[in-house]
């Protein structure tokens, strides 16, 4: 539960980011804060930063919504035990974190500049995909209770002490 | 488990207030021209610079913002591919019209830029400079120098142009291109019209020169064949 909860808050600190850089790529908001590096201009107006007719941040936004909404789709008290859902996330982390490594590859290599928003989405993604990751491989034992496992007790509670019978 | 939703929200609306005032603020002084309430209209009978042969069957007009860094990535990235393949083959006669955005601090300076260098014969060539160098739009620096600069790169004599921005010559050419792109219903930049239709209006789709072949080949190809027209002498 831990682990999902964390996804769940790192996937809402890189879906604000992401929503950032898409709302300045489509012209809101003056110039962008990048500090004194200047990389993120360079990144932003390059020829990479369009993707498939959209701002490449559009996609961050998408993937990171994905990723919230499932989180807490599993943070369901139905679904806590249930291990598919860290197998979804396990593959949705790799993906996010394969489209990252593209775009900074591209920063690194071709660019030649770096966007410090662009990081910061980076280090996100990789957390997510290292907690998803660790959740896939979590031996289903301890996702949920053993089958074979007494039922657990159903704690009737503290009893009220005993009051005298009004007089 | 409802302390983690509380945290959630906390942590959603903190950040939303965070995005808003990136947003929102921007960074450093502003030359005057930028600054101060958007100046008269003026109609000088002027519609924007162009590129292409009058007679060319299709004309796109583009709104644009000199600070837009998605209108500063068609410019450098799309636009060259746009001039070989139907600027220069005459399908295509493209129209510059300026929207500086309210939120962009030196758009309109840069607009104005722009159009004192026109004022030379150099409209393009500065368009090419301020995009093709487009870090001044985000270091939120007083960008009159390095315009200056550019407008020298692009062949425009600085003592014109000098006179031309301090007397803020084409400020109400400019505003007037505004208000026009206010009643097409622009809606953020770059935003396109071919013979006055509104193109990509899909979740603000970025266009690049594929689609602008596609959309100009269709328009040629369903236009009515036009009467074969007598020779021109000149």
């Amino acid at each position: 539960m831990r682990q999902r909860q964390a996804i769940a808050l790192l996937a809402l600190v890189g879906l604000f980011v992401a929503l950032y850089l898409w709302l300045h790529a489509l012209g809101f908001g003056g110039a962008i804060k990048c500090g004194a590096s200047g990389g993120c201009e360079t990144v932003q107006t390059s020829q990479w930063a369009v993707f498939l007719g959209f701002p490449v941040a559009f996609y961050g936004v998408v993937g990171y919504l994905a990723v919230l909404i499932v989180a807490l789709l599993a943070l369901r008290p139905a679904a806590l035990a249930e291990r598919k859902w860290n197998v979804v996330l396990a593959g949705l982390a790799t993906a996010g974190l394969l489209f990252t490594a593209y775009l900074t590859y591209l920063e690194l290599f071709v660019i030649h500049a770096i966007c410090r928003w662009c990081v910061g989405s980076a280090i996100v993604m990789t957390l997510i995909w290292i907690i998803a990751l660790a959740a896939f491989r979590r031996p289903r034992a301890a996702a949920s209770p053993p089958p074979n496992s007494p039922a657990p007790r159903t704690d009737p509670g503290v009893s009220q002490p005993l009051r005298d019978p009004p007089a | 488990m409802n302390r983690f939703y509380v945290m959630v929200g906390v942590l959603a609306v903190v950040l939303g207030i965070g995005v808003f005032a990136l947003l929102k603020t921007g960074g450093g002084s502003a030359p005057a021209a930028a600054l101060g309430a958007p100046p008269t209209v003026v109609d000088d009978s002027f519609r924007g610079y162009t590129l292409g042969q009058g007679s060319a069957p299709v004309e796109i007009v583009e709104y644009l913002d000199f600070e837009c860094p998605v209108c500063a990535t068609f410019a450098t990235i799309q636009m060259p591919t746009i001039k070989d393949q139907l600027i220069n083959t005459g399908k295509v006669r493209w129209r510059f019209r300026d929207y500086p955005l309210p939120i962009h601090k030196y758009s309109r300076f840069a607009a104005h830029a722009a159009q004192c260098a026109g004022a030379q014969g150099r409209y393009v060539e500065m368009q090419d400079q301020l995009f093709s160098h487009h870090q001044w739009a985000q270091t939120g620096k007083d960008p009159s120098g390095l315009f200056r600069d550019f407008a020298k790169a692009a062949g425009v004599d600085p003592t014109a142009y000098d006179a031309c921005m301090e007397a803020g010559r084409f400020a109400g050419r400019i505003e007037y291109s505004r208000q026009e792109g206010d009643q097409l219903v622009v809606d953020g930049t770059p935003t396109f019209y071919a013979n006055g239709k509104k193109l990509f209006t899909n979740l603000r789709r970025l266009p690049n020169s594929d689609d602008f072949k596609t959309l100009v080949d269709s328009i040629i190809a369903h236009s009515p064949p036009k009467p074969r027209a007598r020779p021109e002498h000149h």
